[in-house]
């Protein structure tokens, strides 16, 4: 286990500088002059023209990522062009909310679409497996803005049960920071829940069908421990996958969530990052991102592990 | 179902009632936090606060930013008159050569340093060095010296009736005063300490970018005795801080504000405010009765665009209505209007314009086929990422194409459109021809502020007009203290942009604000501003 592990750590060393380079790259050859924005619209060319000296954009590109991949080598990931502060501080800002968001939606979606999926195999054909199969179509397919919008139209404008937007940190109070995170962690776990609960369904489904599972009904265990000890742990593993892959996605991408319930997260930071050509920024970003799909990615495989002893690395 | 499924749908139920019971119950207890508190003015505006030194961009929102936290000596108010602001009494020679200034008794920065003439003069130097107007100011001062603490004095080279209009500059860049020492920090380096002494202190460590800015009542701020108009008397402040909250999403905004969890919204979709203008808890005020102005930008170093008779075609062939219906819609929110520096500013005209900007498509084809036309497409850049703009460049096209011009029309994101109108290659190197945008109506009310009116050739903005009339008509506006005569050389100068258009003016839009109905004292000011409010 030791020596895979060390393995795959090594192996994010080449992934994390592909993705340096082509982040790099991809940043300054999309059209678009940060400098020019930074500027004003008043600007004229000259001021523009300084401008990029001082940000170092008039230096030929090798020079520019060796700059990058030395700082970085010392754990300087820059300065926003903008903001004139660390990038890293800003990242860590918006680490709080995103994760806060991920989590919630992700313990949402599990605690519903688990069961669902399970109920759905085990009532394989009937009505039962018809609505749960129904409503994950629904949620597959409804965009989550719709759902975002639907939610706070009657939840927080008529009914008046929740604020229409914004975060409060965990600092400032545990009760407020989880009460302002129902809406948008629903809003963003319906496809979660979709897409989770047709895994399990399917997963289940295989399962229910092998001869240890015919031979625990035999033995007479009810069906609850059938189900749970027997079934569904041994579906566990595609599970665990889709729910692994569910958080590096909400992670690195919940911007429309972001935007419709103003949680200034990383979702929304990579956003205007990237619509201001804020190199520094979008690059810590993209980096980040690409390791938390290693790290997730390395933590699914670590679970295999315990949830299948077959598997050995 | 058996007994076991009847006491399992039993308990589902009370499961539900209760988590509903939950749910309510932290809603509740919850309530009063999604309300704003009232002695904060929460505000969203149109975009999010970047750089927080506005002598360095010419960005609006770090203008605003400079509104709350500096002062200017002199401002503008309602009518278009610039009036005495940190200034308080001023003296000019008969000769023009000599201004002489004293400032206001009682001003503080906000760390409680009086505001001194050494402060007013590293401040107007840095400013003289970024801003086009400052620039052109100080060719005509020879000296700026300290006469005391508090008293100052503009030795001239030649008389000019430019200073006190320059001084009191109401858009970007504006003369805001600094601590000299924050001044000292050259032009092209960003300032990082953020002392004023306007009305609201910068609260930096509350700052969050993409999230919010606040700014707290400065408490040492004396206020000038007249009631405030416009950008100029008494900056009184009502609310305990102001906070500029960031929220993109324009449906997302107008909930927020009609449940109070917003006060402000200063940029409000013109698509919503037909729904706004039905929510009881929401009224919509007009506070920047300029507005602001569409304009149609050339590129005159290429084909076709290089010929002025081409150019001028396009002002026969636009008709201002059209564009604002595409982009407004409704008429209680926009004016034609032909007068290039502002309809109902002093210098208002429509010399030289009188039979253009109606769509007058006949003359228009007549001219393309003079100019000898020779089927160069125009490159016309398409923002599609803001509404305020998106529906223009759809509408040039169709009357371009109406009077026998090709058109390229390239969609792409704004910031693409920024960094690509400062190519000056030709459009088969990544230039460009053309590109609709819109200014604050008060940064086009002067040819001396009108940025793209500077016909400097590589000294001119994006497009390089090229022009030694037009240039020497707005020097000779510069130097012409009597109104009357500064509207006669504007006339000059209209005619002359007939001939030789450098942008086309496509008119005038009004920007409601929206506010909560609980608030009131909005100043009505060209720039936005947070001194006045109150809130119920």
């Amino acid at each position: 286990m030791w020596p895979y592990l060390l393995k795959r750590i090594l192996a994010t060393i080449p992934v994390v500088l592909v993705v340096m380079v082509i982040v790099f790259l991809m940043l300054r050859l999309t059209p678009g002059d940060p400098a020019a924005n930074i500027a004003g619209d008043a600007a004229t060319s000259e001021d523009i023209a300084e401008l990029r000296v001082k940000l170092g954009l008039e230096e030929p590109l090798p020079v520019q990522f060796a700059i990058y991949a030395k700082n970085l080598l010392k754990g300087d990931f820059g300065e926003s062009f903008y903001y004139k502060r660390p990038v890293m501080s800003m990242v860590a800002d918006g680490i709080e909310p995103t994760l806060s968001l991920a989590l919630f939606t992700i313990v949402i979606a599990c605690l519903i679409a688990v069961p669902l999926g399970t109920l759905a195999a085990f009532k394989q054909g009937s009505w039962v497996d018809r609505l749960i199969m129904a409503f994950s179509v629904i949620g597959f397919s409804v965009p989550v803005f719709v759902i975002g919008y639907v939610l706070i139209y009657f939840l927080a404008v008529k009914l008046e049960w929740f604020p229409v937007q914004g975060y409060q940190r965990i600092g400032d109070g545990v009760a407020g920071w989880a009460y302002r995170l129902i809406l948008p962690a629903t809003a963003l776990s319906v496809i979660f829940i979709a897409l989770i609960a047709r895994m399990t369904r399917t997963s289940v489904l295989e399962v229910l069908n092998e001869d240890y599972i015919r031979t625990a009904r035999a033995k007479g265990l009810p069906q609850s421990k059938v189900l749970l000890k027997h079934a569904l742990r041994n579906a566990a593993v595609p599970i665990v996958t889709v729910i692994g892959i569910a958080i590096a996605i909400l992670i690195s991408g919940v911007v429309v969530t972001e935007s419709v319930f103003v949680i200034p997260g990383l979702g929304l930071l990579t956003l205007d990052a990237i619509q201001g050509r804020d190199y520094p920024t979008v690059q810590a970003l993209i980096l980040l991102f690409s390791l938390v799909y290693i790290i997730v990615n390395l933590l699914i495989d670590v679970a295999y592990t315990l949830l299948d002893p077959r598997i050995r690395y | 179902m058996g007994f076991s499924g009847i006491t399992r749908i039993k308990r589902a139920k009370g499961l539900l009632r209760a988590s509903v019971l939950a749910i309510a119950a932290t809603a509740m207890m919850q309530a009063p936090m999604a309300q704003a508190e009232d002695s904060v003015l929460t505000v969203n505006m149109h975009s999010d606060l970047k750089i927080v030194d506005p002598i360095w961009t010419t960005a609006y929102m770090s203008r605003n930013y400079g509104y709350m936290v500096y002062d200017t000596l002199f401002a503008m108010n309602t009518k278009g008159e610039v009036l005495p602001q940190m200034v308080d009494t001023f003296k000019i020679a008969d000769d023009g050569l000599t201004y002489d200034f004293t400032l206001r008794e009682g001003l503080k920065f906000h760390d409680d340093a009086p505001v001194t003439s050494e402060d007013v003069i590293a401040s107007l130097q840095r400013w003289g060095q970024k801003d086009a107007m400052g620039q052109k100011m100080l060719t005509f001062v020879a000296e700026m010296t300290a006469t005391g603490d508090n008293s100052f004095q503009f030795k001239m080279n030649e008389p000019t009736g430019m200073v006190i209009q320059a001084l009191g500059k109401p858009s970007s860049n504006v003369p805001f005063i600094m601590p000299a020492r924050i001044a000292a920090t050259p032009p092209g380096d960003q300032i990082t300490e953020y002392i004023g002494s306007g009305p609201f202190v910068f609260l930096e460590d509350e700052w969050k970018p993409g999230d919010k800015a606040e700014f707290a009542k400065f408490e040492g701020y004396v206020p000038r005795s007249e009631p405030a108009d416009g950008l100029a008397g008494g900056k009184e402040v009502f609310v305990d801080k102001v906070v500029w909250k960031v929220i993109r999403d324009q449906q997302t905004k107008m909930n927020a504000l009609s449940k109070g969890e917003l006060d402000v919204i200063e940029q409000p979709a013109h698509d919503l405010l037909p729904l706004m203008e039905q929510d009881e808890n929401i009224k919509l005020i007009d506070l920047n009765p300029f507005g602001s102005q569409y304009t149609f930008r050339f590129n005159v170093l290429h084909p076709p665009f290089d010929n002025p008779k081409i150019r001028q075609a396009l002002m026969y062939a636009f008709d201002q209505e059209e564009f604002l219906f595409a982009a407004v819609g409704d008429e209680a929110y926009f004016k034609t209007c032909k007068a290039m520096f502002i309809c109902g500013t002093p210098i208002a005209t429509e010399k030289g314009f009188e039979d253009m900007l109606s769509g007058n498509i006949e003359k228009a084809k007549e001219m393309i086929k003079e100019a000898g036309y020779d089927g160069t497409p125009v490159l016309l850049m398409h923002p599609t990422d803001l509404t305020i703009l998106e529906p223009l460049p759809p509408v040039a096209k169709a009357i371009m194409e109406d009077i026998g011009l090709v058109v390229d029309m390239q969609a792409m994101d704004w910031q693409t459109l920024v960094g690509r109108r400062n190519k000056q290659e030709p459009v088969a190197e990544g230039g460009w021809n053309a590109f609709i945008t819109a200014w604050n109506s008060v940064d086009n009310a002067s040819p001396l502020t009108t940025p793209f009116l500077n016909a400097g050739c590589d000294k001119a903005l994006f497009g390089w007009p090229c022009d030694e009339q037009i240039q020497s008509l707005r020097d000779e506006f510069s130097r012409e203290p009597d109104p009357a005569k500064q509207l006669a050389i504007v006339e000059k100068l209209q005619m002359r942009v007939a001939e030789y258009p450098t942008h086309i003016h496509l008119g005038q839009y009004l920007q409601p604000h929206a506010m909560g109905k609980n608030i009131s004292g909005a100043p009505v000011s060209p720039v936005p501003a947070f001194w006045g409010y109150k809130k119920d």
